[in-house]
């Protein structure tokens, strides 16, 4: 019942309010960086903002479908939105890095070749393009059951943010690893159901062949 | 006061304090000096203006208060400086545990604006107090035999919550190279601006290498062991390959995970430009002459 009524609640959100919430915590950091309100290095604070509610973004996205499976709390409606929003802050995280933190765009190229965390960080940025590029209705269709299997790339670019942010950070920290934590878990949850599908349809083979 | 090394920067070059209180105030002034400045001395006007203590006391990497930078200002309060002791031991003449103020008896403070210079590539300006560490070992009496110094910071995991995290190896531990320690521009501070230095940047006594990377300048220190070994050090344990025994400032020379050529001075704003990161942080011509003969780039 009560499970019912939350998503008989959440039906009526429509989901372009997300277009409008989701933004606002960006672009507060990006005015307190205007205005001088970030602390003393507010090149490194924005870019570690922007970078982190990206992350986060990609965990809510990933966490949808276990959501429904665990609690019936139906999500799903608002899964395109996160995932777009989640590119938007990724894009903006990069523009910072490279405009105002890397400040040598004949640089860039080297960077992301020669330094690993910021390959890996890189990586997960251009995974996420097809992403991008195909979540429109017209894409869904389209693709098919490719599509599904294609918008699993999702754990990848989480996992490559996940490894980024583990490899930026100095010595061993919690924070970092208790993200990787919690997106490894929700792709073993993942893993497991595939494996299940996988199983169940093997024993469905063998009753039908035996059968 | 010693005297052994002046500072190319005076009292002057300091924002007085009622500016450095008022941010806003500070740009002006700030401005208005270096104009003053680049008429009298055109080197000196843009890159040695000291940061405000604001700065100063508010960026801090101390990771026995937490890892974020804002951490060790708002827990380091915790830490009771009441009563600090110095547990001095190992190659001198006369060892045992020496309160801050014996060791600092019969000692002038002298002010030594320094920049600082993070392995992170960011990089302030500081006024420190302090005494020269050739003065407190003169006074406990290296033995011949003595080759390096070893640094210990307190380990308190009760007023230190960051020591709860196995970041580090704890406690955390540095080391120099005795000539490197009896340099006259090696510094033990005990102030910053003329005030009792913050516990977040290390009270009540603490290292100050200007010419190595910041983590070489320990904090909060509370046993100094001379030694004919090389000191084992904190983040040289935690992983080799990113950080040696000496980390001099070098631009030449980076650092695995990013360029250490350029740096970033603290308080310039969402569109503070990169500078050049100098060799030994500017103090090339007093130490380059401590490492000659040798490879930089093997002994990083």
């Amino acid at each position: 019942m009560f499970i019912q009524s939350i998503n008989a609640g959440l039906r009526k959100i429509p989901t372009w309010v997300l277009y409008i919430v989701l933004p606002i915590p960006g672009l507060l950091a990006i005015v307190s960086g205007l205005t001088d309100n970030l602390g003393p290095e507010p090149i490194n604070e924005l870019e570690e903002q922007l970078g982190e509610f990206a992350l986060k973004l990609l965990i809510v996205g990933l966490a949808v479908s276990p959501l429904l499976h665990v609690t019936r709390i139906n999500l799903v409606r608002f899964r395109r939105a996160i995932g777009l929003m989640a590119f938007a802050y990724v894009l903006a995280h990069f523009l910072v890095w490279f405009l105002l933190d890397l400040q040598a765009l004949n640089q860039i190229w080297t960077e992301i070749a020669k330094r690993p965390y910021v390959t890996a960080g890189f990586a997960g940025f251009i995974v996420m393009i097809p992403l991008v590029l195909t979540s429109n209705d017209w894409s869904v269709r389209r693709l098919g059951r490719f599509w599904r299997v294609l918008h699993r790339l999702t754990y990848l670019a989480a996992i490559l943010a996940g490894v980024h942010f583990i490899m930026l950070s100095k010595g061993f920290d919690v924070e970092a690893l208790a993200h990787m934590a919690v997106i490894l878990a929700f792709l073993a949850l993942r893993v497991g159901k595939w494996r299940r599908r996988l199983q169940s349809g093997l024993q469905g083979l063998r009753t039908k062949l035996i059968g | 006061m010693a005297h052994r090394w002046t500072n190319t920067l005076t009292r002057a070059d300091i924002t007085p304090e009622p500016l450095w209180l008022n941010r806003r105030q500070l740009i002006a002034g700030a401005l208005g000096a270096g104009a003053m400045a680049s008429i009298a001395s055109p080197a000196l006007a843009e890159t040695l203006e000291p940061n405000t203590w604001e700065h100063i006391t508010s960026y801090n990497n101390f990771y026995e208060f937490g890892t974020d930078k804002e951490d060790p200002a708002a827990n380091a309060h915790r830490l009771n400086t009441a009563g600090w002791e110095i547990e001095v031991d190992g190659l001198v003449d006369a060892p045992g545990r020496y309160s801050v103020a014996s060791l600092l008896d019969g000692l002038s403070e002298e002010e030594r604006i320094y920049r600082f210079r993070c392995v992170e590539a960011w990089a302030m300006v500081v006024p420190w107090n302090g005494v020269e560490l050739k003065d407190i070992l003169d006074k406990v009496g290296v033995q011949s035999g003595a080759k390096y110094v070893a640094f210990e910071t307190a380990n308190r995991p009760d007023e230190m919550p960051g020591l709860r995290y196995p970041v580090l190896d704890w406690p955390y531990r540095e080391g120099l190279r005795l000539d490197e320690a009896l340099h006259p521009l090696t510094l033990m501070a005990t102030g910053i601006y003329g005030k009792p230095i913050p516990n977040q940047n290390g009270a009540p006594i603490r290292l100050v290498v200007p010419w190595k990377y910041g983590f070489k300048s320990i904090k909060s220190i509370v046993r100094i062991t001379l030694t004919d070994q090389e000191p084992v050090t904190s983040w040289n344990m935690a992983n080799a390959r990113e950080y040696g025994f000496y980390s001099n400032v070098n631009p030449t020379v980076s650092h695995p995970r990013w360029s250490q050529a350029t740096e970033r001075r603290i308080g310039g704003g969402l569109f503070n430009r990169r500078q050049p990161t100098l060799m030994f942080n500017g103090y090339e011509v007093e130490v380059a002459d401590l490492y000659e003969g040798m490879d930089l780039k093997t002994y990083f």
